[in-house]
């Protein structure tokens, strides 16, 4: 690192939000004229960090400093005079502009009142040939695939004038032969001195592609490797991700029943394009019994869930006990007593300015003690959310409160204790402790094994993998639609799971 | 907490009031009239018996229309078409009214049930549209509009059902006295209070009850506050879009008849066409709630009856137009800045509170 100056260098950079610590003493140094990856689970704090450099947020304590100098990044277009560009995982381009609209949007070429397009696009193609980013200028976006959207966006920040590219889970979207072509573009762009940063978890990528590694784990850094001179595995890097701390302990009782509480045959679920996102997945789950499925985000847990929920639409065959439920609505799911607790919890699981207690509500609306018949009742509804609110530890004044009011632990917390009222025979969670303190997560973990213990099934999607083995009875690697691995919570460590799940262990 | 939430509710309007005031009388004076006469005269008429009789009766009109709106809106389901459903529903009323003996519980009972229904299916229409083929309600209900007037005008100007009537206007065949609802002078003023004002009040308490006590209310607020979090909680959102329709277009269908059943009986070529658009604006300005809109619609029919007295004083009644439009952009904006305000206060009273918890433990 010493041949060549710093373009980034972060020191002791803190972000706090209401309940959570995104970024703790976060220390990165990037060297210009390299592609330098950040790699850490979800909710490690990557997002974070990079809307920090990227102006979007404000870090609590911490320098930013650019190719030696200290700035303060009050709104991105701060970042952009300093000549930071971002690429963003969802790509932000008007389907109806050509590619050369896309690209000048926001920062036309004028002369005088005119839109100047003769000079944007000599400008374009000079930049384009520069950097290997072939493209036709005046074809309309709606006609092109994601390869080419994605080169739009690296032309409309380089056209910006960027010389530090940000690039957020770029391969995320991407198919193999893409991500290669994405490659060679990030190494003409080094060859023309501009410094990458890349962010993933796709270790195997990162490794071929990364002059330098830094890991994030629980919001800070807790290393950089240089993959050119020292010998580093996936499987090395999938360690520091996931550090080395064991899986709480707990008495594993065997609790699983006979009873088949759910049966998945054949489930698939299609994308738009006709592309499975999840493909031909079986499992089932008795009383009693916790299935844990591992997996990096977007590789179809998402979408497994809403398909058993009736949320989305699938193929294949979903039972619940003895009733075949494949085409049976949202709402006749939840009556036959299928709890949900969803991956994003402000868009399917609160009204986020109603009141807690209206909350309380929301997806058991049509039952005790929020119903009876049409009727609502909202004072044994209120009184019940009193219940959860004490029992879940709910920090809050009242349950009048707007549930935007609270953390998001806290409205995780709400969102556990109802989707564990009425006695659900089937739980179907995903990050059911995401962005809870340490406290309240081994409580949330109690009233699942007390309620597994009374014969409760569980489907539990977890980023955490402590959390994972900690409490499944079975584990499924999930890896792009597909269980590709088996693990028994019992034996495997963290590192193995996480191993499996970035598909760098698919060999083993 | 609930107390203070009212205060700030009441804010936005407020505020809205004070803002168009002001801006009124900015204008008035920069046309040269004397602001305080023109707002003393305006006062004085609009407090009179017959003008509190008149702006009561205007007020049911708008109070039903806006009602009609705001269900569309508690689900973020925007009927516009709130026009072309009540003169349908106005004119069928006026056809089967006319035609009817019936004593006059009964006949005004089936000529509610039928304005109702014709509003219904012309709402639902759109529903149709959008939960079939995608078309944008706002498009639709607009376009019906237009379609409902014309085919208005075909019926009475080229088929049997219109006749000429006693003022030299094309319009329906006179309702029988047993059918109309024409309501009683109870302000002392001469001038006779709508049967439907009491009708309406009912109908908004149902509004309330329905959107507040009941689950097809709550599914249907869900939807409006988040469209996923509700369809993840079980509401079907086709169903929901083409109940919600229906109903906003059954009361969109009683707009008319409070004139119609309590002044014209007739339905002529000048039954005003545009009471929709005002419900929309009243709508907002009463933010979807029974009670503001009871308000809402009072305001905006004591600024329509009082602005008779502005060509009196020399002053274009088109200032009052003026002024309801500044409120409802005043107060729509201030709505948005207080509920802002009001989610931030409350996040950081809601840290506080704890804060103080944590410290005494």
């Amino acid at each position: 690192m010493s041949q060549s100056s710093l373009a980034v260098e972060l020191n002791g950079i803190w972000k706090r939000f209401p309940g959570v610590i995104a970024n703790s003493d976060i220390n990165l140094k990037v060297a210009s004229g390299t592609v330098h990856a950040i790699v850490g689970e979800n909710g490690a704090g990557k997002s974070t960090l990079m809307k920090i450099l990227y102006g979007m947020q404000k870090a609590d304590e911490g320098t930013i400093s650019i190719n030696g100098t200290d700035l303060v990044f009050n709104s991105p277009s701060d970042a952009i005079d300093a000549g930071i560009g971002m690429v963003h995982q969802h790509f932000m381009l008007a389907d109806n502009f050509t590619v050369l609209e896309n690209i000048v949007l926001g920062s036309e070429p004028k002369n005088g009142m005119r839109l100047d397009f003769t000079k944007a696009r000599k400008q374009i193609s000079d930049i384009a040939a520069e950097n290997g980013l072939a493209i036709d200028p005046d074809i309309l976006v709606s006609e092109l695939g994601v390869g080419d959207r994605q080169r739009i966006e690296i032309l409309k920040v380089l056209y910006r004038g960027a010389k530090i590219l940000i690039l957020d889970e770029p391969t995320a979207v991407l198919v193999p032969h893409e991500v290669d072509e994405l490659f060679n573009t990030l190494r003409d762009l080094k060859k023309e001195g501009l410094t990458v940063i890349f962010i993933s978890h796709k270790l195997d990528e990162v490794l071929s592609i990364a002059d330098e590694i830094t890991v994030i784990r629980q919001g800070t850094t807790v290393g950089s490797v240089n993959p050119h001179t020292q010998t580093v595995s996936a499987r090395d890097l999938a360690e520091m991700m996931v550090g080395n701390e064991l899986p709480t302990p707990e008495a594993v009782g065997d609790t699983i029943q006979d009873e088949v509480v759910l049966k998945v045959e054949n489930l698939s679920v299609f994308a738009k394009g006709g592309k499975a996102i999840v493909d031909d997945i079986s499992f089932q789950i008795r009383a009693g019994e916790i299935v844990g499925i591992a997996g990096v985000e977007g590789n179809g847990q998402a979408e497994i869930l809403d398909a058993l929920m009736g949320i989305e639409s699938a193929t294949g065959r979903v039972q619940f006990k003895d009733e075949d439920i494949t085409n049976k609505s949202t709402r006749h799911r939840r009556e036959l007593g299928i709890g949900f607790i969803p991956e994003d919890r402000h868009r399917q699981a609160l009204m986020l300015d109603a009141p807690l207690w209206e909350n309380r509500m929301l997806g058991h609306q049509t039952r005790t003690p929020n119903a009876n018949g049409i009727w609502l009742t909202p004072r044994s509804a209120k009184a019940d959310t009193k219940r959860i609110v004490a029992e879940y530890d709910v920090r809050t004044p009242s349950i009048d409160v707007l549930a935007s009011a609270l953390s998001g632990g806290n409205q995780q917390k709400l969102i556990v204790g109802r989707e564990m009222s009425g006695e659900p025979k089937l739980l179907i969670a995903a990050h059911p402790t995401r962005g809870v303190d340490v406290g309240a997560q081994a409580a949330i973990w109690d009233h699942i094994r007390n309620a597994r213990q009374a014969g409760l099934a569980v489907l539990l999607v977890s980023a955490d993998l402590d959390e994972l083995i900690g409490l499944s009875d079975n584990i499924k690697v999930l890896l792009r639609g597909k269980f590709v691995a088996d693990a028994d919570p019992a034996t495997v460590t963290p590192q193995e799971l996480g191993t499996a799940m970035t598909g760098a262990g698919e060999a083993a | 907490m609930n107390l203070r939430r009212i205060g700030i509710s009441l804010i936005a309007p407020g505020i809205g009031l004070i803002v168009s005031l002001a801006a009124t009388a900015v204008i008035l004076t920069v046309i040269g009239a004397s602001v305080s006469t023109v707002f003393a005269s305006m006062w004085n008429y609009g407090t009179s018996p017959r003008a509190m009789s008149l702006m009561l009766n205007l007020a049911t009109i708008y109070f039903l229309s806006a009602l009609a709106v705001s269900i569309g809106f508690k689900m973020n389901l925007f009927n516009i078409g709130v026009n072309g459903q009540y003169v349908l529903g106005a004119l069928a009323g006026a056809v089967v009214a006319s035609n009817l003996t019936l004593p006059k519980t009964a006949s005004v009972t089936v000529t509610i049930i039928v304005a109702m229904f014709v509003g219904a299916v012309w709402a639902g229409i759109s529903a149709w549209l959008k939960v079939a083929r995608g078309v944008s309600e706002v498009i639709s209900t607009i376009m019906l509009n237009f379609i409902a007037i014309g085919i208005i005008s075909y019926i009475i100007v080229r088929t049997s059902i219109g006749t000429e009537t006693s003022l030299n206007i094309r319009g329906t065949k006179p309702i029988p006295e047993t059918g109309m609802l024409r309501g009683s002078a109870f302000i002392d003023s001469g001038t006779p209070i709508y049967g439907f004002f009491f009708i309406s009040i009912i109908i908004g308490v149902g509004y309330w009850f329905l959107l507040n006590r009941t689950r097809f209310g709550f599914d249907l607020r869900a939807t409006g506050k988040s469209a996923t979090a509700a369809r993840t909680s079980g509401v079907q959102s086709n169903r929901m879009i083409y109940v919600t329709m229906l109903l906003s277009g059954a009361v969109a269908g009683l707009v008319g008849l409070p004139y119609l059943l309590g002044d014209t009986g007739s339905y002529t070529l000048q039954f005003p066409t545009d009471w929709g658009f005002i419900g929309i604006a009243i709508a907002l300005l009463g933010r979807n709630n029974p009670l503001g809109i009871a308000l809402g619609a009072i305001l905006w029919a004591f600024l329509d009856i009082s602005s008779g007295q502005l060509v009196l004083e020399g002053v274009p009644r088109e200032i009052s137009t003026i002024m309801q439009g500044l409120i409802v952009i005043v107060v729509v904006i201030s709505y948005e800045v207080v509920r802002r305000y009001q989610v931030k206060s409350e996040q950081t009273n809601v840290a506080k509170a704890l804060a103080k918890q944590e410290a005494s433990v």
